[in-house]
């Protein structure tokens, strides 16, 4: 019991910045995309990391994946640092991804049965059973093992993806990176998508890290959550703690967002005051509680 | 029920690929009754793309082809008017929103040449006229209505120097633009964030209760369906294979299909409500 | 509720190449540019067995037949030594494209290998390799033919030569660009975090993904490398008498323009029309992946 509570994955102190280059192409700032963010995935755990367009969430997936070198801090897997390895054989085992759109994350030129082959043949797996093993993998993913000869294009989106899990799960990763795995799916697909991921995690012992700008998703899907706002964590806790007891103003604003189709959801999403006769944007409602706060100061005292 | 504004009526089509031609939609009937928001909601390929851009004449014939069916608008067809008088119709008394912001709007001028172009085109098909300076006091006016808050700098802004939220709102206001009295919307904040979504659902909310039009709402969220509409088509496999008023579709959904497809979607309450699912033939 | 079922699935499948063919076969440039060269490879193989004077390939003189207009024996007449001009040309087509193969066989695989290392791995390799490309670029090939002509000796292979040797730049900077756009696209990523290597990255992912600009590129070049070649023997640099060469031929006829107009205009006529047949042929493919693409 010991071994599922410690944390597979730790991600201590994480920043990124770009710099940012004026007319002349000489240096003129930075853009801070991923601001000190910490957070850690318990085995066999499914963190979801909530946010909206530039919160960095996916910045913090490609510095996982070591696509992306961070300007700071450090990708803790199990006891061994990870941090910036770029690329390298031994982290692709540990930790493998699965992209937003199927569509450009499958090589088109490529069969099935190759792409899925690229994880095997990179790690060496015996050359006279990777026919089986892809069949294998296919099976797992719910996909007759037929299609290892066709191609992307002959393929639904849904089935795109299950090939992409079927992918990632080739050399038996440990941590599996979920980018957004269904935004580019229909709301049925979508779900029979999340119900082979929620299956295979608990067959395979999987720890998840799940990425989505979708929070009834979020909801459903994973157990514990950060939401992200403009690369800072503001907000973070078990699930059904922070959506029924949002303390962060932004939190509340993005519960408050989602469309809903039933009563029960809509009782639970948070009120948010209008401001002129309108929704606010994130920036107004923060600046706004702010100055609130500042204005509250000088009664207290 | 002719007293609609539109009424699309037993519409098919066929698209023409490769030499085989192969139907798209099935008889599909609608109505949009003069100030009523209706919902028309449906997956990829289910058809509903292509029931608006019949009805908007903006379906490329070949490859597409119509069949069958009448789109009537007033009580009048608009398949078998002359070009010239739907072109009065289109764009000017129905007017579209378009789903992506970014596509939707020409880098290379401004919010007010693209705006006061579009109005000159739709007065000079209705055999309207009015002055430069006429024009340029609509655009302002509906970018006010679109409760842009400098409209003067919006106008003057390139598409590139505005937010994302901020450009779906000069598309409403472009379609606002010729007073018309249907509103056609295509998904319309699919491509932003979940909170300037929200912003832009009440306002094109507002904008049609306010001033009366009638909307017509293309989407794949049933979400938005419920915040948006007071009646839904559902359709799958180019068939609207249910109608109802938006409370009774959620409260209790008659086809196995439309069951199916509510339950897929996740609760924010964390209920995962997949019974039913199985148990739906 | 089935799985993912839309309107496309329900159809029966249809090949992606007869998706292709199809396409390919409803564009009348293309379907034209394609009949046109399959024509000339055709003759020119078959040469020996479809002319109707094979012997007058050689230094054959026959002076009683020499500055005939066209006619049924002689389609395009013959020449100054009375050799029939039409077996000539499909004798010339064989130069013209062995001069195409050889020019393009060496170029494209450099080019190729040149612009993916380039595009791939960015930095020094592409600084590098783009500058040494930009500055071979600024060389127009048929001064360097010239060049190479007047050091070495004017004939054919070092023409060839000459040509390949500044040739493989269009398709480095071709390879580069299109490399730099998938460079970024998910799928090298995915195969990057999988552990794939460079080898397998460049040549299994990214590759396969340029063969269609690649085959675009090269029926156009075939055109403009077949024009090369004209010009550098119409200069008298290229191939030597006998051997029938288009260029030459106009050379040589354009001595007697305006009387036996035939000796010159007909050859002429010959490389237009193989130079248009491929240029045709890369259009149409051209169309035809940029549909493809776009999907």
């Amino acid at each position: 019991m010991n071994a599922r509570q410690s944390p597979l994955l730790e991600v201590v102190d994480l920043v990124k910045s770009f710099p940012v280059y004026n007319a002349f192409g000489s240096r003129s700032g930075e853009l801070v995309a991923v601001d000190h963010v910490s957070f850690s995935i318990r085995r066999g755990g499914i963190y979801g990391l909530a946010g909206e367009s530039g919160s960095g969430k996916s910045t913090i997936a490609r510095m996982i994946m070591g696509l992306l070198a961070p300007t700071g801090g450090d990708v803790l897997l199990g006891s061994e640092n990870i941090t910036g390895t770029l690329g390298t054989r031994a982290r692709s085992r540990q930790v493998q991804m699965v992209f937003q759109n199927p569509g450009s994350s499958l090589n088109p030129r490529r069969t099935i049965g190759q792409s899925i082959a690229v994880p095997l043949e990179a790690h060496a797996y015996p050359r006279a059973d990777r026919r089986r093993r892809i069949t294998e993998l296919l099976d797992m993913v719910q996909l007759p093992a037929s299609f290892a000869d066709r191609y992307p294009h002959e393929l639904s989106g849904g089935q795109k993806q299950r090939v992409a899990i079927a992918r990632a799960l080739a050399v038996a990763p440990q941590l599996i990176v979920l980018d957004e795995p269904t935004s580019a799916l229909d709301v049925s697909v979508q779900a029979k998508v999340i119900e082979l991921l929620t299956e295979l995690g608990r067959q395979l012992d999987l720890t998840y890290l799940f990425i989505s700008h979708d929070l009834s998703l979020m909801r459903n899907f994973a157990d514990e959550v950060g939401i992200l706002y403009r690369g800072r964590i503001v907000e973070s806790g078990p699930t059904a703690k922070v959506f029924e007891h949002p303390e962060h103003d932004y939190t509340r604003l993005l519960i408050a967002s989602v469309p809903v189709i039933s009563a029960e959801e809509e009782a639970l999403r948070p009120h948010i005051p209008l401001i002129d006769g309108e929704i606010p944007t994130a920036e107004k409602l923060l600046a706004l509680r702010e100055s609130q706060r500042t204005t509250e100061v000088p009664k207290r005292i | 029920m002719t007293d609609a504004l539109l009424s699309v009526r037993n519409l098919s089509v066929a698209f023409t690929t490769y030499g085989r031609t192969q139907p798209v939609l099935h008889g599909v009937s609608l109505d949009v009754p003069a100030r009523s928001h209706v919902a028309l909601v449906g997956e990829s390929g289910s058809g509903k793309t292509v029931t608006m851009k019949s009805i908007m004449g903006l379906l490329h014939m070949p490859p597409a082809s119509i069949s069958s069916g009448a789109i009537l608008y007033d009580g009048r067809d608009l398949l078998t008017m002359p070009r010239r008088e739907r072109l009065k119709l289109t764009g000017t008394d129905m007017s579209m929103v378009f789903q992506d912001p970014m596509s939707s709007l020409n880098p290379v001028f401004t919010i007010a040449d693209q705006m006061s172009t579009i109005l000159k085109y739709a007065d000079k098909r209705l055999g309207r006229s009015r002055s430069r300076r006429q024009r340029m006091d609509r655009v302002l006016e509906v970018l006010g209505q679109v409760r842009m808050r400098e409209p003067e700098r919006v106008a003057r802004s390139y598409p590139i120097m505005l937010s994302g939220g901020m450009r779906q709102r000069v598309l409403i206001a472009m379609a606002l633009l010729s007073e018309p009295r249907l509103l056609i919307a295509d998904e319309p904040g699919t491509a932003l964030d979940v909170t300037t979504q929200a912003q832009i659902l009440k306002l094109l909310k507002d904008l049609v209760e306010e001033r009366g039009l009638a909307l017509l709402m293309i989407t794949h969220n049933l979400g938005v369906v419920r915040e948006t509409s007071d009646y839904v088509y559902v359709m799958h496999k180019g068939k609207v294979v249910e109608e109802a008023p938006t409370a009774e579709l959620f409260a209790a959904p008659k086809v196995a299909y439309t069951r199916a497809l509510i339950d897929a979607v996740p609760r924010l309450t964390g209920a995962r409500p997949t019974q039913r699912m199985e148990a739906a033939p | 509720m089935s799985d993912e079922l839309t309107l496309a699935e329900d159809a029966p499948r249809l090949s992606s190449a007869y998706q292709s063919w199809y396409r390919f076969s409803r564009n009348p440039t293309a379907m034209i540019g394609l009949v046109i060269v399959a024509v000339c490879v055709l003759a020119a193989i078959l040469a020996p067995w479809i002319t109707p004077h094979p012997d007058h390939v050689g230094a054959v003189v026959n002076f009683r037949a020499r500055h005939l207009p066209p006619s049924a024996d002689y389609w395009f007449g013959t020449d100054n030594v009375g050799r029939d001009i039409f077996t000539r040309v499909i004798f010339g087509f064989r130069i013209s494209l062995m001069l195409a193969v050889v020019v393009l066989g060496t170029a494209i695989p450099i080019g190729t290998i040149l612009g993916l290392m380039a595009g791939y791995f960015g930095g020094w390799v592409e600084i590098v390799f783009m500058r040494f490309t930009d500055i071979a670029l600024a060389i127009p090939p048929l001064v360097m033919a010239l060049a190479v002509a007047a050091v070495l000796s004017p004939d054919l292979v070092n023409s060839m030569l000459a040509i390949a040797a500044l040739w493989w730049t269009w398709h480095t900077r071709l390879i580069y660009s299109i490399t730099r756009q998938l460079r970024t696209r998910e799928f090298v990523e995915a195969a990057e975090t999988l552990g794939a290597s460079k080898f397998h990255i460049l040549f299994r992912e990214i590759l396969p993904n340029c063969v269609s600009a690649i085959a675009v590129k090269t029926s156009l070049d075939c055109g403009f490398v077949i024009l090369v070649g004209a010009s550098l023997s119409f200069l008298g640099l290229g191939i030597q008498p006998p051997t029938p060469d288009l260029g030459t031929m106009v050379a040589s006829g354009s001595a007697f323009l305006p009387d036996y107009w035939w000796e010159s205009v007909l050859p002429g006529c010959a490389i237009l029309f193989v130079a248009l047949g491929f240029n045709l042929l890369g259009d149409g493919l051209r169309d035809l992946y940029d549909v493809e693409n776009v999907r």
